[in-house]
């Protein structure tokens, strides 16, 4: 049973945490990182708008394109050096959450961080691409808080009811 | 009609260049336009065309003195690895650009180094990235240098340089106030996901000379304009200046100063300038004359800013400005400058600046037929509306201040 660990800039040091710490299997780590195409993408629609200037060669969606793929594996060498135990990794370009959804087929457990508003808990502590992701894991899901849990005592009273 | 489509669609890989000189001269060939009309269009669009030139060398030549390295090491280094305070910088800086150096400078040159300094903090790219996107055409208000559409403007509208960008300070201020308000609210996820600290800050050059050389060109600009000299000028000084200090250091070659300034480019734009023209001598203009709303009062100017918008969208900001232009610049230089409002930052609505566009590059899958269209069309729709009618009040209060109404 593999575990799979969703790494999203910003947020991932907790999920390799919760990793290390809790995986089932500690030799069964995969770590992953979905890369979007849409910022490459919008670069490229920006340059494409600027009527006349027809050089595909000053297009910096190439640019964008090539800088996404070395720092997702960049990223992907940080989490493997924070976990410091054998994984593997599993680059994947696309829809973010429909991509996660789909590497976590088969595995036994998918870790991922809330990465949504926390100061207010509620819905919107998911961002929509992890709400997705939430909903749609055809497995286990494990849900970490990137900085330290709050505690009990920060908690809302309870609706008056009449 | 079919050089637009060429210009979008480039068969074959080709230069926009090669069908609209042919169809411009075609269009003097055919008698569709006078001669005499066809050379006064070339002399008008002459020193603007070398003025682009001018400054899309100098671009260049700030980006090979590592102007733009420089500005990314910076924003690492103010963001302290907060996502909310890279978006901040990247907002000031890409508005500084493009005002300066033009939107094609932040489009081509800055993007790339905002996505490489998100990386190095570890936030997440899209705010940042988009952010360019969306300030390549809103911060483009300030100065006729900043977007095309202001060099042809300020041509036709019979405004002095300061006079230009004394008018539209506060428009830009405020569509870029506008812009960032949107993206803060838009963005609330990607930027509370947080980031770390810049590991090691990269050793960051100091290209003291190029911002120098820039700072003086921009003097050179209010100088010249003072002494009623083309500011052009100051331009072809400031990238003559940058020229020979490359050349003279082996860091560039004459064909690359040549190829930087985009030959093939300037010459669609006069060729695209003289096919417009007859077409608005023959037609468009009544067609559209009763569409734009004459006066420079306040509704007024919004109905015009909004008809520019629209157009820009349907056709790309270039033919917009021209086709408009002979229509508004009777009404005075409030018209003129809401017309710019209306061109620049209306492109926003959709990532590839127009219709047109955006439809030819689904059609042909284009690698960026990925971006989703629905959250760049969210996006647009909260940002062109709120700083559209910011900027359009703010230009009608900077008319009333300076008494320019005509």
């Amino acid at each position: 049973m593999t575990t799979v660990v969703w790494i999203a800039e910003g947020t991932w040091p907790a999920c390799v945490d919760a990793a290390r710490a809790l995986a089932p299997e500690p030799a069964g780590i995969v770590l992953l990182h979905v890369t979007a195409p849409d910022v490459p993408g919008a670069a490229c629609g920006a340059y494409a708008g600027l009527l006349g200037r027809g050089r595909p060669e000053r297009d910096p969606g190439a640019r964008l394109e090539r800088a996404a793929a070395a720092s997702a594996a960049e990223l992907l060498d940080a989490a493997a050096a924070r976990l410091g135990r054998p994984c593997s990794r599993l680059e994947r370009t696309g829809r973010v959450e429909r991509e996660v959804v789909a590497a976590a087929e088969g595995a036994g457990l998918l870790v991922l961080a809330r990465d949504g508003d926390r100061n207010r808990l509620g819905p919107r502590s998911l961002g929509p691409e992890s709400r997705f992701v939430v909903d749609h894991a055809p497995c286990p899901v494990l849900l970490v808080w990137p900085e330290p849990a709050p505690d009990v005592g920060t908690i809302p009273p309870p609706p008056r009811r009449p | 009609m079919a050089v637009l489509v060429c210009a979008v669609v480039r068969p074959w890989g080709w230069p926009e260049a090669v069908v609209a000189v042919p169809a411009a001269g075609l269009v003097i060939g055919t008698g569709a336009i006078p001669l005499g009309h066809a050379r006064a269009e070339a002399e008008r669009l002459g020193p603007v065309v070398g003025f682009l030139a001018a400054v899309l060398v100098l671009a260049q030549l700030c980006d090979d003195e590592g102007l733009f390295d420089a500005c990314g090491a910076w924003m690492a280094r103010a963001a302290a690895g907060r996502p909310r305070g890279l978006l901040a910088w990247v907002f000031v800086i890409a508005s500084v650009v493009t005002a300066v150096l033009s939107l094609d400078a932040t489009v081509v040159l800055l993007t790339p180094v905002v996505f490489a300094t998100a990386a190095r903090i570890g936030a997440r790219p899209k705010p940042h990235v988009f952010a360019c996107t969306h300030l390549s055409n809103t911060a483009s208000l300030l100065l006729p240098v900043s977007n095309l559409t202001n060099l042809l403007a300020f041509t036709a509208g019979g405004l002095s340089f300061t006079r230009f960008a004394v008018l539209m300070a506060l428009p830009w201020l405020v569509a870029v106030a506008a812009e960032y308000l949107v993206f803060r609210r838009f963005f609330a996820t990607d930027l509370d996901a947080g980031a770390r600290a810049p590991a090691a800050p990269g050793p960051a050059g100091r290209p003291v000379f190029a911002l120098a050389t820039v700072c003086c060109t921009l003097a050179g600009f209010v100088l010249a304009s003072a002494v009623d000299v083309s500011p052009a000028w100051a331009a072809l000084a400031g990238a003559l200046v940058l020229a020979v200090r490359a050349l003279a250091r082996g860091r560039t070659t004459p064909a690359a100063v040549a190829r930087s300034a985009a030959l093939p480019f300037l010459a669609f734009v006069l060729a695209l300038g003289i096919v417009v023209r007859a077409v608005v001598d023959n037609g468009l203009a009544e067609a559209l004359g009763h569409l734009v709303p004459a006066g420079t009062g306040l509704p007024a100017l919004l109905g015009v800013a909004a008809l520019a918008a629209v157009l820009a969208n349907l056709i790309n900001n270039l033919p917009a400005v021209l086709v408009l232009l002979p229509l508004t610049a009777p009404s005075g230089p409030g018209a003129v400058l809401a017309v710019l409002l209306g061109v620049n930052i209306g492109p926003n609505l959709t990532y590839a600046g127009s219709l047109a566009t955006l439809l030819w590059r689904r059609i042909v899958h284009e690698h960026d037929t990925d971006v989703d269209l629905r959250e760049f069309t969210r996006l647009g729709l909260l940002a062109v509306p709120t700083a559209l009618a910011g900027a359009v009040v703010a230009l009608w209060a900077a008319l009333h201040a300076t008494g320019g109404r005509m």
